[in-house]
């Protein structure tokens, strides 16, 4: 039967390797994989805005991006594709709560500049490889 | 209790009740913002609502985390808390950072980063607090006589939670980097560390209960917190299957993940086999169900659950919907609010030295929470299945999918309306055993 140490041994060992593989894949994957899969040439200052902007209004907390944030809110992975600056600035811009199909969005006013940052970094998103996501559709006729 | 400081644990279990009760206040809000009615809308938009609700239970698990770190480091190594002044200082803090994370959330003040929104100003607030909370567990532990596998492995678990709050501190320019090392926080606490405190505080409890021998309990204790680590370090990849990471993870992320439920069927068998062992059996009749309850819900909730969603060709469908919510509710409940419930139940009876062991509320307590849970539970999952579906399959509007399963979140509120009054009444019990008195100290 199992004793208390051979438990132990168990435990420590287990972490240690289990550890010590999970640091090389992130090694590998932070450095080789993600400039290329991002697009890290296209990283500009403008696009950083965006995301500044994108952290400090909490927009994760109704919608997600890349699959995650909240549920109350369209994804917006591929919402640069979907509906275009235009309609994207209008949302930001808008000086009441933007709301097509009943639900609301906060009211940002946003200036024309913060808007473009926004769309900046959102077209950057939505240029990553996400290994096929969002999923298409299938059933779509 | 055994020793005087044990004291200290009462307060930071009634700030644990306090902040519960507000997350379901949010909770509310949030439900019926999704049936529609978003009155509150100018005031607490759904994305306050959402942070208040996450952080408040982060908050009043950690608080009562700690409130169980006082209670039994003291017990298992014999020795009175190093410092109970400080202890009661550091509770006071972490209310107030807590206090003004939540409410500056109404106040467009946080990092919208799903989990962490807490302002880095804040964070470094948090730390202090923690160092000092982990300082006196630390110094308590190693000038006690005894150093206990139970205690060892609490701490362990207390000690990595804090190192592990770090890489999610740092700023990246790039979103991808951004949430890769979040799930640093986010998962290899829930899928990692905090296993270990919730291991602690099981095999605490079960030792008291149970009155099993100490080695057999803690001879399984390692076997369950080494599955922990083997399968929820790599598990971590679960969530870099769509991140733009690589597609390594995909493989490695699945089947580690894939294994992960083991540790928690591992709980779930090894508190019912301990049960059924146990000679002695505890009057505590309310902390026994509380104990095989999160041993086994967890199980359901973080272990079936999740497997329902973790692999790479399933979660590229249900990646990011109310399915997710699904999960993530009984997970919680099952793993974190409920080892938090057993372990302030077995405590309050001695901190106060009033014996409420078997009383119709706190089983009422018990049952409505728990069959309120699973209701919600139910609910969320339906509406995710029905969003899956329509959106990703069909590829009809968001908009529209949600007007379609508007009706679900009726459900919704209806079921956490029987849990709530679940835990009103839990909290009614706590209120009733009254305050920590030094006439309820026993010696040996
Ligand atoms: C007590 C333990 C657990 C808790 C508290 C928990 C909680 C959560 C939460 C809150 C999320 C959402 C995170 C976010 O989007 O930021 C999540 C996601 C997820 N969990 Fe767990 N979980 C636990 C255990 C597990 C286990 C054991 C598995 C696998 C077998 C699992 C599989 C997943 C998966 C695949 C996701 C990603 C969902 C998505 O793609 O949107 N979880 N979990
Ligand atoms: C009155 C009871 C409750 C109600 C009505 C409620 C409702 C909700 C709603 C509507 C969301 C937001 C989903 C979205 O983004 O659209 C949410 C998120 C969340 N709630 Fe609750 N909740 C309640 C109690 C609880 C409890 C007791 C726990 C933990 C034990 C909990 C843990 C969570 C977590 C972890 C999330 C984030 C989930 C994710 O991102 O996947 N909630 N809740
Ligand atoms: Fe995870």
């Amino acid at each position: 039967m199992l004793s208390k140490s051979q438990a132990k041994t168990f435990f420590l060992g287990g972490t240690i390797v289990t550890f010590a593989v999970f640091l090389a894949l992130s090694w590998t994957s932070l450095s080789n994989e993600v400039p290329k899969r991002t697009h890290e040439e296209n990283l500009t200052p403008q696009v950083v805005r965006g995301k500044e902007i994108w952290e400090a209004n909490n927009c994760m907390g109704c919608h997600t991006i890349m699959g995650e944030g909240a549920y109350y809110a369209p994804e917006l992975t591929k919402v640069y594709e979907r509906r275009g600056e235009g309609y994207i600035k209008a949302a930001l811009m808008s000086k009441t709560p933007w709301s097509p199909r009943g639900r609301k969005m906060v009211a940002y006013g946003f200036s024309e500049q913060q808007a473009n940052d926004v769309v900046a970094f959102l077209k950057w998103i939505g240029e990553t490889d996400l290994n096929g996501f969002p999923p298409k559709p299938d059933l779509k006729k | 209790m055994k020793y005087r400081s044990q004291k200290v644990a009462y307060w930071f279990f009634a700030l644990s009740m306090l902040l519960l009760s507000l997350q379901l206040i949010y909770g509310f809000i949030m439900g019926f913002a999704h049936m529609g009615y978003d009155g509150l809308h100018s005031v607490i938009a759904f994305n306050t609502a959402r942070a208040v609700h996450t952080n408040l239970l982060v908050v009043w698990l950690l608080s009562g985390f700690m409130g169980a770190a006082y209670y039994i480091i003291p017990e298992e190594a014999e020795n009175e808390l190093a410092s109970v002044k400080l202890a009661y200082a550091q509770l006071i803090s972490l209310a107030v950072v807590g206090v003004i994370a939540i409410v500056g959330y109404h106040f467009n003040y946080w990092e919208g980063r799903k989990f962490l929104e807490i302002p880095r100003p804040l964070d470094y607030l948090v730390v202090v607090n923690v160092l000092t909370f982990l300082g006196i567990i630390l110094v308590t532990l190693f000038k006690g006589k005894k150093r206990t596998t139970t205690a060892l492995v609490l701490t362990m678990g207390l000690v990595f939670a804090a190192l592990l709050y770090l890489p999610g501190m740092i700023w990246f320019d790039n979103q991808a980097m951004d949430s890769f090392f979040r799930w640093w926080v986010v998962h290899l606490w829930v899928e990692g560390v905090w296993e270990l405190i919730m291991g602690g505080i099981l095999s605490f409890l079960l030792i008291k209960i149970t009155g099993v021998d100490r080695e057999v309990i803690e001879k399984w204790l390692y076997v369950i917190v080494g599955l922990t680590f083997i399968s929820g370090i790599l598990g971590t990849g679960h969530h870099y299957y769509y991140i733009g990471v690589g597609k390594i993870w995909l493989i490695v992320g699945g089947i580690f993940s894939a294994l992960e439920p083991l540790a928690f069927l591992g709980m779930a068998l090894f508190a019912i086999a301990m049960y059924r062992k146990g000679e002695k059996k505890h009057p505590n009749k309310i902390a026994l169900s509380w104990t095989l309850g999160t041993a086994i819900v967890s199980f359901v909730g973080a272990g079936l659950l999740g497997l329902a969603h973790t692999i790479p060709q399933v979660n590229m469908y249900t990646h990011g919907t109310l399915v997710t919510a699904m999960h993530g509710h009984l997970a919680f409940w099952g793993a974190y609010a409920m080892i938090v419930l057993a372990i302030i139940s077995y405590a309050m009876p001695n901190l106060t030295g009033r014996k409420l062991y078997d009383t119709t509320t706190g089983l009422y307590a018990f049952w409505l929470s728990n069959i309120g849970m699973l209701g919600m539970t139910v609910a969320f999952g339906v509406a995710g299945v029905a969003q899956v579906y329509l959106e990703r399959k069909v590829g009809l509007e968001f908009g529209d999918v949600q007007k379609e399963i508007q009706v679900h979140f009726l459900i919704l509120v209806s079921c956490a309306t029987m849990f709530t009054t679940g835990i009103c009444m839990y909290i009614y019990e706590f209120v009733k055993h009254g305050r920590p008195s030094d006439e309820a100290l026993v010696t040996q």
